[in-house]
């Protein structure tokens, strides 16, 4: 299929800034589902609020946009709901780790099936520019116009430590590599996380003097180096990119359908979720 | 048939009745006096091929149901006060999306954390207006534990059948008192199902098209049709718009679609009001003190009657007005500074007539509470 047939044609023109990040990261997940040939009607898009969570509505999958912070919670529900599909959540920095943190660590630490997909672009963009918990300390927005002094989360080693059986992180630069390890993640069975980092020319770049959209992606490739590099040990105040953690552990959808399983002697139908219907 | 009677707890009735009524995912976070419908679902659930979750709190565990309900499976959760505050936002975003669902609220005293052991009915206006924007919303309760199987049952019926979020709003004495019930066999009480599309596969859908009838088929997510939601104003497609006439029509539909069928969705019970000079009202357990202390009086002569709403929201007004209308004195019974007493005053052609007996210490409003609050409005003194 075409990139195009992904899309919802009577949703456009999009909202997104030139030159903002987003939209490579929703090409970037539309390659991903390509390549692993799902059906349009096993995927399920949940977001929250904000400019990234606008990919949902754009893409023709079964579409939900959500409440600010939330989307991990109502995937949740959708995953146990119906344990066939394959739940994908897109979310922003401040939505997913200020907001959402609560929901994105107990998804983690359930380890249930849920692909959340981190566009960390440090600042809250569809607000107009306000620091979030991924503004790098010092670093300025609205509600900054000094500098923050609070520090950011590395949004890797919180999804590790919670307990997220994948997590991966890339640029937008990195198309390809991206491309990858969305693709992994969704395959991935148990709570995968890629964080991908992600431009905000309007607010976070001009507020910051970073330049232009193109200046920022450079900064991702100047700025990162992959996991296990030589250059990673010469270089350690470098972002990591790579695929983190990946590991296998019981998830959660599969456990509970064990547990139905070993209560009533019988295999549920997964399509139905529950034999009571 | 084999009668299935049994002596047990409020909030295991909860629970039971949910099971009757076909509920097959639970999401929830434990809180007092409420936890009990929790763990008995927790078990019974699975045996039934059915999905419980324990969520992180109680913001996440509506937000489960609500994505559980989009799969087509009948959904609920139970709470009490602080966390049905946790709720708001996401009941806001049920009714704007019209998700059925159903929500136990066995409320106790607040505000805050309040009396988390004691009785109250201090949430009947924040299961109206508790979620921000122009809405409705439909809230029933009961006093028995008999009737309050038929709510829960009616619950979810009617979140169904008008795609709506169900508020069932209980209390710390109805959850925690023990009674005896018949459970109804398979079939007595009617249950409806979802309502789903007729649209085949491959022709366009419109999640939000109303039907002739008023209705909206659903579909379910991960079914063959491919919709959005979203708590945004939307079209037809579910599409997020910024016209002036969807965003009114919207708004109205969500409204009409339960306040112009207010006295269809009235549940009332009437004791003793034919000759009824002085007329009681009230609902949920503090009915129970108004029945007894009304057929003492009885039986001393008093022409004393009791209307118990079971639909709290939205009011019925008409029913209240009828019956209210003539009589000498109107007492409103409640745990609460008046919460209903207020709506009883807007709704009849005398608001002079209507007067409160009410009690918000966290002890059970008593027919000597209410027998007091009657002879003040006679003049007899307290
Ligand atoms: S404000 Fe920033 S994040 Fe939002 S669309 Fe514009 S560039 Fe993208």
């Amino acid at each position: 299929m075409a990139v195009k047939d992904y899309l919802r044609q009577r949703f456009f023109p999009q909202i997104w800034c030139a030159g903002c990040g987003h939209g490579i990261v929703m090409g970037g997940m539309i390659r991903a589902i390509e390549q692993l040939g799902l059906d349009k009607n096993e995927v399920v898009l949940v977001s929250g609020i904000g400019c990234s969570s606008r990919v949902a509505g754009y893409l023709d999958f079964h579409t939900m946009h959500t409440l600010h912070g939330r989307a991990l919670a109502f995937a949740s529900g959708v995953k146990l709901g119906r344990p066939h599909l394959k739940v994908i959540a897109p979310m922003g920095d401040g939505d997913a780790l200020a907001i959402g943190g609560n929901h994105l660590i107990h998804a983690a630490r359930r380890n249930i099936d849920v692909t959340a997909i981190i566009m960390n672009n440090s600042i809250y963009g569809m607000t107009g520019g306000q620091t979030s918990p991924l503004t790098p300390f010092t670093k300025r927005g609205t509600t900054a116009v000094f500098g923050t002094i609070d520090h950011c989360f590395d949004i890797a080693q919180l999804a590790k430590g919670a307990g997220a059986s994948f997590v991966a992180r890339t640029t937008t630069y990195h198309a390809k590599e991206m491309i990858k390890m969305i693709h992994d993640a969704i395959n991935h069975k148990g709570f995968s996380l890629v964080e991908v980092m992600s431009q905000c020319p309007t607010y976070y770049g001009r507020k910051n003097d970073l330049g232009a959209a193109v200046d920022m992606m450079k900064g991702f490739r100047d700025g990162t180096v992959r996991k296990g590099s030589k250059k990673l040990e010469e270089h350690p105040e470098f972002v990591e990119r790579g695929v983190l953690v990946n590991e296998a552990r019981p998830e959660y959808v599969s456990s509970y359908m064990d547990l139905i399983e070993k209560l009533r002697g019988e295999r549920e139908n997964l399509e139905q979720g529950a034999a009571s219907r | 048939m084999k009668t299935n009677i049994k002596f047990i707890q409020g909030n295991e009735v909860f629970a039971k009745a949910a099971l009757y009524a076909g509920v097959q995912f639970y999401a929830g976070y434990p809180i007092t006096p409420s936890t009990e419908i929790a763990e008995i679902l927790s078990e019974v659930l699975p045996k039934r091929g059915g999905k419980f979750i324990q969520m992180e709190d109680e913001i996440a565990s509506i937000c489960a149901i609500i994505g559980a309900s989009l799969t087509g499976l009948k959904a609920m959760t139970a709470t009490s006060g602080p966390g049905f505050s946790l709720m708001q936002e996401a009941i806001g975003y049920a009714v704007m999306t019209e998700v059925p669902l159903v929500v136990v609220n066995v409320q106790r005293g607040g505000p805050s954390t309040g009396m988390p052991t004691s009785v109250a009915q201090g949430d009947v206006m924040q299961a109206r207006w508790g979620t921000q924007g122009d809405h409705s919303i439909i809230t029933l309760t009961a006093s028995n534990l008999r009737e309050a199987f038929n709510m829960t049952v009616e619950a979810f019926n009617l979140a169904e059948t008008f795609r709506t979020p169900v508020i069932l709003l209980f209390d710390e004495v109805l959850a925690h008192m023990r009674e005896k019930i018949i459970i109804p066999g398979p079939g007595e009480i009617e249950v409806v199902k979802r309502l789903r599309t007729s649209v085949p596969k491959g022709t366009n859908y419109h999640p939000y098209l109303t039907r002739e009838d008023g209705r909206l088929p659903m579909s379910d997510f991960g079914g063959v049709h491919r919709y959005n939601v979203t708590g945004l104003v939307h079209d037809m497609w579910g599409f997020p718009s910024t016209d002036p006439k969807v965003a009114y029509d919207l708004l109205h539909h969500l409204v009409d679609k339960l306040e112009n069928h207010a006295e269809l969705l009235a549940r009332y019970k009437k004791y003793y009001t034919e000759d009824a000079e002085i007329l009681l009202v009230s609902y949920g357990s503090s009915t129970r003190s108004a029945l007894h202390m009304i057929e003492a009086r009885r039986k001393r002569g008093l022409k004393i009657g009791l209307l118990e709403l079971q639909t709290l929201w939205p009011f019925p007004r008409q029913t209240v007005r009828r019956e209210c209308d003539g009589r000498s004195h109107v007492l409103v019974v409640e745990m609460n500074m008046g919460q209903i007493c207020q709506e009883v005053k807007k709704a009849v052609s005398e608001p002079d007539k209507v007067f409160l007996a009410n009690r918000i210490d966290g002890i059970f409003i008593s027919p000597v509470d209410i027998l007091r609050a009657l002879n003040m409005i006679q003049g007899k003194g307290v």
